[in-house]
């Protein structure tokens, strides 16, 4: 059973088809890549995936459970229990320091626990800034914070969207570098990115066109 | 770490770190608070105040001879114990006759000085109080009328029955004219007379004019000695017609004071003065309810103030609200987070506002009744509480917005 079943789901605001008839599957332990153009339907696929929007038509399931009917009451249980969100623009609460970020992830799901948040900030290589509020993060800092908020509390799935979109090359290689050993320890990635160079670095690419799925491509050179 | 600890961690954060914000709302509630509690320790306070303001205007009790038994300094001293020492602020025993002055019929009240004066501190004296032994005060129509100042000596003529018969018809005829009190005194001195009815005639006794008394009332046409020249003069002491007290207290208070002294001492029959004590009721009733006024309308102000702070923190925090549920933040706790930022927030205020009230207060005490005022224990829970409750009904309806916020629009990358 695939970890993500995506049965020909469209999501419809009034006239606009923001994803028409869209089917894929993630198996676990996959790293997968979604591309395309503003406006391809990335977004909306990102949210239906991320528990934070549903279908119009057709059904999501995830690790066997249908997601696509689910109450928002439920998404979010789901959402806190299996995904881990990585967001372009980081999003880190900027009164807390880097260690409180990552901290307020495990509030909302279990028991804070500091000294596991510190040892998840030292994995993303931020051991030292753990006690840094977010304004005197770099870029590059802040999206490994975000990263290591989105493992804390080890989901089914990391949910990457733009990940590199806001960062320099260094911190680009970085954050792909984390991804890399992610991967290498059996995590589930999926990364949503319009830049070719992050989708190539991943087993598998899918190539969203007007809310279509238009291609599919695999990396046979892959490595990890 | 228990989810509590951290709980406390992220809403003192919020409001130590995100301090301009907050500190509108904090200074709008430190203000309310600051105004709730400087107020709320004036209203307790003023009738304190005002009363013993109200003083400067003279007694509001009377005790007279109720006819059953003795009424002397005994009697009155007995009466007096009832009254709680703090809030006696003077009382003036008073005995009355009728005498003659350059064969002139004049009300003598003979009473104890310390006691007229601080019973009635508005009594002006030119010159100075009796202090020695035959030494008198003169009203000031008296005076004129007597054609004696400061320093003059006067003979004073006790007992002759002719003259005291022509006395009583004139003081009679006075009396009229008077209110309930010398009523009263008129009554009683009539029966004293009847029962001092005596032709013996003395010598007059010679006194030295120490100041003339302005009071705008009919004292000005007595004079007055002390109890124990009048005692002398008459050849008897001890006997009153009458006392006047003058005491700090509600008119419910006074009302108790003159049920407990009439059913403990028979011989006395306490009666308040009407027109002090109602007009003192009134005047209180109405600061009270100027000073609840004044507070509510505070209070209402502090709240529509945070939350319209509130508001605009919901607003500027969407994003956060937005990640918080991507997270899996519930709606109960983006509620908890936002309500104990406010509560937290109405605590703080609460407590500087129960500093600086007390601060404000303590000035307006200074400034209005040149006295200052104590600290009341009570205000610190009220305040914190009150401060808490308003903060938390002006969060209810931002915070409510807060959950309304889809983490989906709030995070969009682009």
């Amino acid at each position: 059973m695939s970890l993500l079943e995506i049965k020909n789901i469209s999501k419809i605001y009034g006239e606009l088809k923001a994803l028409d008839d869209v089917s894929l599957k993630v198996e676990k332990g996959e790293w997968v890549a979604i591309m395309g153009p503003s406006g391809s339907g990335k977004s909306t696929m990102m949210n239906i995936i991320g528990c934070m929007d549903k279908p119009s038509l057709g059904q999501v399931l995830l690790d066997g459970v249908d997601i696509s009917k689910e109450s928002n009451k439920n998404l979010t249980n789901i959402r806190r229990d299996k995904i881990g969100l990585i967001f372009q623009q980081f999003h880190l609460v900027n009164y807390l320091t880097a260690v409180e970020n990552v901290m307020v992830s495990q509030y909302y799901h279990s028991m804070p626990d500091e000294k596991e948040a510190m040892e998840a900030l030292a994995r993303v290589g931020l051991a030292e800034r753990a006690k840094h509020l977010p304004s005197q993060l770099s870029g590059g800092e802040q999206q490994r914070v975000c990263i290591a908020r989105a493992l804390i509390n080890y989901p089914e799935i990391v949910l990457a969207d733009e990940p590199t979109g806001n960062l320099d090359e260094a911190n680009e290689n970085i954050v792909i570098d984390i991804f890399r050993q992610l991967h290498r320890e059996g995590t589930t990635l999926i990364v949503v990115t319009h830049d070719p160079e992050v989708a190539e670095v991943a087993q598998r690419t899918l190539v969203l066109e007007h809310g279509r799925l238009a291609k599919e491509i695999v990396n046979e050179n892959f490595k990890d | 770490m228990k989810k509590q600890k951290m709980f406390f961690r992220m809403i003192t954060a919020a409001l130590i770190r995100q301090h301009s914000r907050m500190l509108v709302a904090l200074l709008a509630i430190a203000v309310g608070a600051t105004i709730l509690s400087g107020l709320v320790t004036i209203y307790y306070d003023v009738p304190r105040q005002m009363g013993a303001q109200f003083r400067n205007y003279g007694a509001n009790m009377l005790l007279l001879p109720s006819g059953e038994g003795e009424f002397n300094e005994a009697t009155v001293n007995n009466a007096l114990g009832v009254v709680n020492k703090e809030n006696l602020v003077g009382a003036a025993p008073y005995r009355y006759e009728s005498v003659f002055i350059n064969e002139q019929p004049v009300i003598a009240a003979a009473t104890n000085m310390d006691g007229a004066k601080a019973a009635s501190p508005y009594w002006l004296v030119n010159g100075n109080w009796p202090a020695a032994e035959n030494e008198v005060l003169v009203g000031k129509s008296l005076a004129a009328v007597l054609g004696v100042k400061e320093g003059s000596s006067i003979n004073v003529v006790y007992g002759e029955e002719s003259r005291a018969a022509k006395t009583e018809a004139d003081a009679e005829k006075t009396a009229e004219k008077k209110d309930i009190k010398e009523k009263d005194i008129k009554e009683n001195k009539a029966e004293k007379s009847n029962e001092t009815d005596v032709s013996e005639e003395k010598e007059g006794m010679p006194f030295t004019v120490s100041g003339i008394l302005e009071t705008g009332g009919s004292e000005e046409d007595y004079i007055f000695i002390s109890l124990s020249d009048m005692a002398v003069l008459t050849g008897k002491g001890g006997r009153l017609d009458a006392a006047e007290l003058s005491i700090s207290a509600s008119q419910d208070e006074l009302k108790a004071y003159a049920d407990k002294i009439s059913a403990q001492n028979s011989a006395v029959s306490p009666r308040l003065v009407k027109r002090v004590t109602q007009s003192e009721t009134t005047v209180l009733t109405k600061l009270q309810a100027l000073v609840f006024l004044v507070t509510a309308v505070v209070l209402l102000l502090t709240m529509i103030c945070v939350a319209t702070t509130m508001m605009a923190v919901v607003a500027e925090r969407r994003k956060e609200i937005g990640l918080r549920k991507a997270l899996g933040a519930s709606d109960s706790s983006i509620i908890a987070e936002f309500m104990g930022e406010g509560l937290l927030l109405g605590g703080v205020g609460g407590l500087l506002g129960v500093i600086f009230g007390f601060a404000f207060a303590q000035a307006v005490s200074m400034n209005v009744f040149n006295s200052s005022i104590n600290f009341r224990p009570l205000i610190l829970p009220v305040t914190v509480i009150v401060s808490v409750l308003v903060t938390g009904l002006a969060c209810l309806l931002p915070v409510r917005n807060a959950t309304d916020v889809d983490p989906a629009l709030v995070l969009k990358g682009e």
